[in-house]
């Protein structure tokens, strides 16, 4: 497998000369990967994307596709599949004549486009829906008829620019499933596109998180969920505890941070020697109530709020001075003991407590 | 099944449907009291006067009132020999009857229409006809000149007998009937209206076509710019409407005159020689610039509004499925805006076949369209009649186009904004 099927080498963008909205960035994508570039609003994730359909053009750096460089390719000769925010399905056109305009424009035979028109739609589970019209469909199956659309001409990549934005909850999850299965079978190389996290942790390989024009950090969803390498990331990637201090002693793989009033035991992730500001973060279900193993870090909270939520219970405990401390408690027997104002002990492993750059 | 079910009450036992009425009754009177006043208007304004036009088109009662007993006479008359002396007598007393009100003026004008030769033998008959003595009239009004012992003039005569006519329709369309009740086209160095109608649909046809080559491109500038430029030039689409069409259409001849600015700059520029200035007015060049130019917003906003509603992403898909930009724009872009394109093509069209000022200003004798000749025979023949029918018959020509389009394209396939 190539694993540099798609390559950003130093690649900047900028629109108005003034503002850098892609800062030099470099990312390698092997070949059949599933890589979501992952981001807030406005972060340049998508302008990535519009980079590599060949909409936009890097302002400096460039862009290679197995190993040719695309800068000077126009969009309609670089054979990438696109699926876009809205759909964009033709409206006057029906289903079929959807899916055999990239087939058409490539003068594949009439009775060979039949067949990859068939295969692509059962692919999405749409068979019999060829003669209907775009306006005639659902919004999830519409969504179907462009992921068909853009794999109905084998391309070696897929780009698909925040897909599910516009699809309730349900179906939503449903499709990322299904497209999960569908990237599986046919082990093409996608390049997706999203704000949801939880969307990026369910069907990616490997998820670059992007954050102000750069790519922040780009690991599998389990390493970018435990072991972030910088407080944005820890901040965007699900729930997240901190606390902010100063490193008062760092040997042995460990760190002393100095709070307000306390000092915490923690992992020195981005901090190298004392004195250095930093943020702890710590994941909500790595704290225990009550510990019985041996923790390093045990501190004593007052409850402040607790929010049930069928399957857990959502506990909001001031420690050590941050009121926003949550826990995740799991809704079995044991732990029936939480009330509000009770005054509990939690502890922590120090591993887990990573200590990465200020706020 | 309906008939069966039971009447629902109400709880005071009203029926359900009464009930639901008279709820409904104020807000119908709120509604129709609203639209009232256009509803006035557009009676006063426009279905009356449609109304009107209908009538005075098919109009003929003027001689039949004139000539009430002539025309009672003459219904035992088989038109073919020279009537018999009923006839005549009944005409002389119609006639005495009118130069007394002084109205054969009117008569002669009439007849004349019908065949030409009325006028003189009218005047005449009136100074004879003084001294007339009782009896005998055929002979006596047949020696007063000898079309009056010409079968001719009678038949044409009895050829206003009926209150209501076709002529003018006829007219319109270089037809006429002739003495056997046959319609027949007038002789070929006559068909003058036939020509102006020809030329109107041509004129329409290719100012609706220039308009669009050159409305298509702006549209799909102004839909596609940012906003702060498509405003701009949205205004310069616009300023057009805020000049008086008069302004505009002289500032036209001022451009476009031998001794214009144009012809000065090519004269300038050494494109065409000083005594060799092309004429660029007063014919069809320039009706075609004029009401191009004057014409293109109307074109421009339905189209924009249509290029505005077409995502920028679908041009993109097509692109990254592999057509080029020509074939995403053919396949993908233009058939999108075509309810846009019809709504433009049929108001451009529409507009420009019953234009008026712009094509009397700079149209000289080759650049008029039938509206002007409508114009004429309300000015200058005060011809009324004919005036009226030449404008229903461009009304059913734009009812016609309107009819043609909804077969073709489908009416609710328009998008004017």
């Amino acid at each position: 497998m190539n694993k540099e099927f798609v390559k950003f080498d130093k690649v900047d963008k900028s629109y108005d000369g003034k503002i850098l909205v892609v800062k030099d960035l470099q990312l390698d994508i092997e070949e059949g990967e599933f890589v979501t570039m992952l981001g807030p609003s406005g972060s340049g994730k998508t302008t990535c994307l519009m980079m590599l359909a060949g909409f936009e053009t890097p302002t400096h750096g460039e862009i290679y596709l197995d190993g040719k460089a695309i800068s000077s390719i126009p969009p309609h000769k670089r054979g990438i599949g696109m699926v876009f925010q809205n759909y964009a399905l033709f409206p006057h056109m029906t289903v079929y004549e959807n899916l055999a305009f990239p087939l058409r424009v490539r003068k594949i035979p009439k009775d060979e486009a039949d067949k990859k028109i068939d295969k692509a739609l059962s692919m999405v589970s749409l068979q019999g829906f060829a003669q209907r019209m775009p306006g005639q469909l659902s919004g999830g199956q519409q969504q179907r008829v462009a992921v068909a659309r853009s794999l109905v001409f084998d391309p070696q990549l897929v780009l698909m620019d925040e897909p599910l934005g516009a699809l309730d909850k349900n179906l939503r999850e449903s499709m990322q499933y299904e497209i999960k299965h569908i990237h599986e079978s046919i082990g093409v190389t996608v390049v997706y596109v999203t704000h949801d996290q939880s969307e990026a942790l369910t069907m990616s390989n490997r998820i670059a998180v992007f954050n102000d024009g750069k790519v922040q950090q780009l690991s599998s969803p389990d390493e970018l969920y435990e072991k972030p390498v910088n407080s944005f990331v820890a901040e965007f990637i699900g729930e997240n505890n901190t606390f902010a201090g100063e490193v008062s002693d760092i040997s042995g793989g460990k760190c002393k941070v100095k709070l307000a009033n306390a000092e915490i035991l923690a992992n020195p992730i981005s901090v190298k020697g004392k004195g250095e500001k930093t943020t702890v973060s710590l994941r909500p279900e790595r704290a225990l109530i009550n510990p019985s193993d041996k923790m390093d870090n045990v501190h004593n909270g007052k409850i402040e709020e607790v929010i049930y939520h069928g399957d857990h219970t959502r506990v909001r405990i001031n420690l050590l001075g941050n009121s926003e401390f949550i826990l995740k408690v799991p809704n079995s027997s044991s732990n029936l003991d939480i009330k509000l104002g009770n005054e509990i002990k939690i502890g922590w492993n120090s591993e887990d407590a990573r200590a990465l750059d200020p706020k | 099944m309906s008939s069966e079910t039971q009447k629902i009450l109400t709880t005071d036992g009203i029926p359900l449907e009464v009930s639901l009425k008279k709820a409904e009754r104020r807000n119908k009177i709120k509604a129709f009291l609203l639209v009232a006043p256009l509803l006035l208007f557009l009676i006063i304004t426009y279905v009356f006067p449609i109304g009107d036009m209908l009538m005075r088109s098919v109009d003929d009662k003027m001689v039949t009132e004139m000539l009430p007993k002539t025309f009672k006479a003459m219904e035992k008359w088989d038109g073919k020999e020279l009537p018999e002396e009923e006839v005549f007598e009944a005409f002389y007393l119609d006639f005495r009857q009118l130069v007394d009100e002084k109205r054969e003026g009117k008569l002669s004008t009439q007849l004349n229409y019908t065949k030409n030769g009325f006028k003189s033998i009218i005047k005449k008959l009136r100074r004879k006809s003084k001294n007339f003595e009782e009896g005998n009239y055929k002979e006596q009004i047949m020696a007063v000149h000898k079309r009056w012992a010409d079968v001719e003039y009678w038949k044409a005569i009895k050829r206003r007998a009926p209150a209501y006519t076709s002529q003018k329709y006829l007219k319109g369309m270089d037809m006429f009937k002739n003495e056997n009740g046959e319609i027949v086209s007038v002789s070929e160095d006559r068909r003058i209206h036939r020509i102006l109608w020809l030329r109107t649909l041509e004129i329409a046809f290719f100012v609706t076509l220039f308009c669009f080559l050159m409305a298509y491109p702006i549209a799909h500038l102004l839909a596609t710019l940012p906003m702060k430029y498509s405003n701009l030039l949205m205004i310069c689409v616009l300023l057009p409407f805020w000049t008086s069409l008069l302004v505009r259409t002289a500032s036209w001849m001022i451009l476009l005159q031998q001794q214009g600015v144009v012809n000065d700059f090519f004269v300038g520029i050494g494109l065409v020689a000083d005594d060799a200035r092309p004429e660029m007015m007063y014919n069809k060049t320039g009706t075609y610039v004029a009401m191009t130019q004057i014409l293109l917003p109307f074109m421009v906003l339905p189209l924009y509004s249509v290029m505005k509603t077409i995502s920028p992403s679908l041009m993109r898909a097509g692109k990254s499925l592999g057509g080029t930009p020509i074939v995403a724009f053919w396949k993908v872009y233009f058939p999108l805006t075509i309810p846009g394109i019809g709504a433009g093509c049929l108001l451009c069209f529409i507009l420009a076949i019953g234009y008026y000022i712009t094509p009397a200003l700079v149209g000289g004798a080759s650049g008029t369209l039938i509206s002007n000749q409508i114009a004429f025979h309300m000015k200058s023949t005060l011809d009324w009649s004919f005036a009226s029918a030449m404008g229903l018959m461009l009304l059913a020509g734009v009812l016609a186009i309107y009819w043609v389009y909804n077969k073709l394209v489908g009416i609710d396939n328009i998008k004017l904004g």
